[in-house]
């Protein structure tokens, strides 16, 4: 127990000394870094700007009173696309993302050292980059729209779902398998009475989760171009229409409360 | 369990996910009618896709000689500004959170602070990064200051939410033991909750540090630094291995970071 001495009275210490040492130098390193990062942002600051901002709050607030309800109409279809874009987006991602799944599990891999890795790489790149950044990339090369959407929803979804999933089809109870291993079944036959349902209750869990997350995301993939209530948002705030703009996020503020409470529901009826 | 002579002579048969019969029939017609809707309204301009093959094929024989030299002033700039944000809105928003965190604990704030503090997670859970990006853009302007609110503030709600309920959660015998020995409430929380909920709470950090990095990357597209500014310029421009060598640079840190983030958590739990 680390033990200070003051004046023959011993006193007790969280650390020893060299310990704090250690804690002072790292708190001194942290502290540096984020000085000079701070420093940084504020040199790329114009900061006449940010003491204008309570004023330009305000004013933009003003404008954005109240909002113009009866644009609601015209955010019918927006929305639909919005829901379509989620809905198929989780939709093909799963039918992707189920053999790369199966492909990653280190139990039902055809090969640790070769296939694994590959799966892997493709759950990790599909994750790693936003949805957004695939929407864009996809309408270089397909043409805006939804369609466009759709995919980058579903390239997205396909490393998270397999993920999950993969995760999933690891911890499964092994003896099942062997018991249908026993009575002779194939490779597939194995694969739709040993693993499946054992694996279908977390795999209706991961694509309601899935869908839950590609609403939110879907809502703001119009901002490049790819369709969906984003589209109106971006239109309205290039003719800074606040009015509509503050309609609209209300009405996704709507969508993402209403799309959580239906995937916690659906979640909490299955498992 | 069904009796089981009516069950000889009949061949087994797999059990239904859902059990109920009219409820799978209404969800199985249902799903195939939603699906045949949503099929006719996106009108998919087919040539217009096939056309884009190609250029697909382009982008990915593009990430197999990724171009990092041409602009590489422009990605480290980008890069150094993402990565900046991220550290300094990941350090703010820890710092802001943790506060939060104790008042949205129910077993150590009163009722009226913590109805303020969740109502502040909720706000802060419900508004995406990019939606807050493009109002603090029209509020203080292009550039970095904005992208590093934005983060700062998405982290708030994430952390928070986590470590209040692992607050909530914790073992009551060692927190009291440090209130009966006399300890002000700092202290208390000092060496009664803080030891307990540490480990998560530098789990939830770096973990929080990795997706403020993947958000700081899109970030630029609405003007609020990083390096998604300079991506969205490759797209636009169409140069296809500019834009591959920054992908690859996203993953790369991406899969760093998550290597040294499960390294870490695997260290302190």
């Amino acid at each position: 127990m680390p033990v200070q001495d003051l004046k023959g009275r011993k006193v007790w210490q969280r650390r020893s000394g060299r310990e704090s040492l250690g804690h002072w130098i790292m708190w001194l390193v942290g502290v540096a870094v984020f000085a000079y990062c701070w420093q940084q942002i504020s040199a790329s600051t114009t900061w006449f700007f940010v003491w204008d901002a309570p004023r330009i709050a305000e004013d933009i607030w003003t404008r954005a009173t109240p909002p113009r309800w009866e644009y609601i109409t015209q955010l019918g279809k927006p929305i639909w696309d919005t829901l379509n874009i989620a809905t198929l987006g989780t939709f093909f991602a799963l039918i992707l993302a189920v053999p790369v799944a199966f492909l990653a599990a280190s139990n039902t891999t055809p090969s640790k050292l070769f296939i694994r890795p590959f799966a892997l790489l493709i759950i990790v790149s599909t994750r790693s980059i936003n949805s957004l950044i695939w929407a864009l990339l996809l309408i270089a090369i397909i043409g805006p729209g939804v369609f466009a959407g759709v995919i980058a929803i579903a390239i997205r979804s396909i490393g998270f779902c397999a993920k999950l999933l993969y995760e999933a089809i690891e911890e499964i109870d092994q003896t099942q398998v062997e018991a249908i291993t026993a009575t002779g079944a194939s490779r597939w036959q194995v694969m739709a009475y040993g693993i499946v349902p054992q694996i279908l209750p977390a795999f209706a869990g991961i694509a309601v989760f899935r869908w839950d997350i590609n609403i939110r995301e879907s809502t703001v993939l119009g901002l490049v171009g790819a369709g969906g209530i984003g589209l109106q948002l971006s239109s309205s705030l290039n003719v800074l229409a606040w009015p509509q703009v503050s309609l609209i996020l209300l009405v996704i503020l709507a969508a993402v409360v209403i799309s959580e409470w239906v995937s916690a529901k659906v979640r909490g009826a299955i498992i | 369990m069904t009796d089981v002579n009516t069950l000889i002579g009949k061949p087994w048969r797999k059990p239904p996910f859902i059990k109920r019969r009219w409820l799978r029939w209404v969800l199985l017609i249902g799903a195939v009618a939603y699906l045949i809707a949503a099929y006719m309204t996106i009108d998919v301009n087919w040539a217009r896709v096939y056309e884009g093959l190609e250029r697909g094929k382009q982008f990915v024989l593009a990430f197999t000689s990724p171009d990092f030299s041409t602009r590489s002033s422009d990605i480290y700039e980008g890069m150094l500004e993402s990565v900046i944000m991220t550290i300094a809105a990941s350090v703010v928003g820890i710092v802001i959170s943790i506060p939060i965190a104790l008042g949205a604990a129910r077993n150590i704030a009163p009722l009226p602070v913590y109805l303020i503090c969740r109502s502040i997670i909720a706000i802060s859970r419900a508004l995406q990064e990019i939606i807050v990006a493009i109002l603090l853009v029209a509020i203080f302007g292009f550039g970095p200051l904005a992208g590093f609110l934005t983060l700062s503030f998405a982290t708030i709600g994430f952390l928070s939410k986590l470590l209040a309920e692992d607050i909530e959660s914790m073992d009551k015998v060692q927190a009291e033991a440090i209130k009966a020995s006399g300890a002000k409430w700092t202290q208390w929380i000092n060496y009664g909750v803080q030891p307990q909920v540490m480990p998560r709470l530098i789990g939830l950090s770096i973990y929080r540090v990795d997706i403020n990095f993947r958000e700081s990357a899109i970030l630029g597209l609405v003007g609020a630094g990083g390096i998604g500014a300079t991506l969205n310029t490759a797209f636009d421009r169409y140069e296809y291995d500019t834009a591959a060598a920054i992908l690859l640079i996203i993953i790369v840190i991406v899969m760093a970071l998550e290597y040294i983030s499960g390294v870490i958590r695997a260290r302190v739990q």
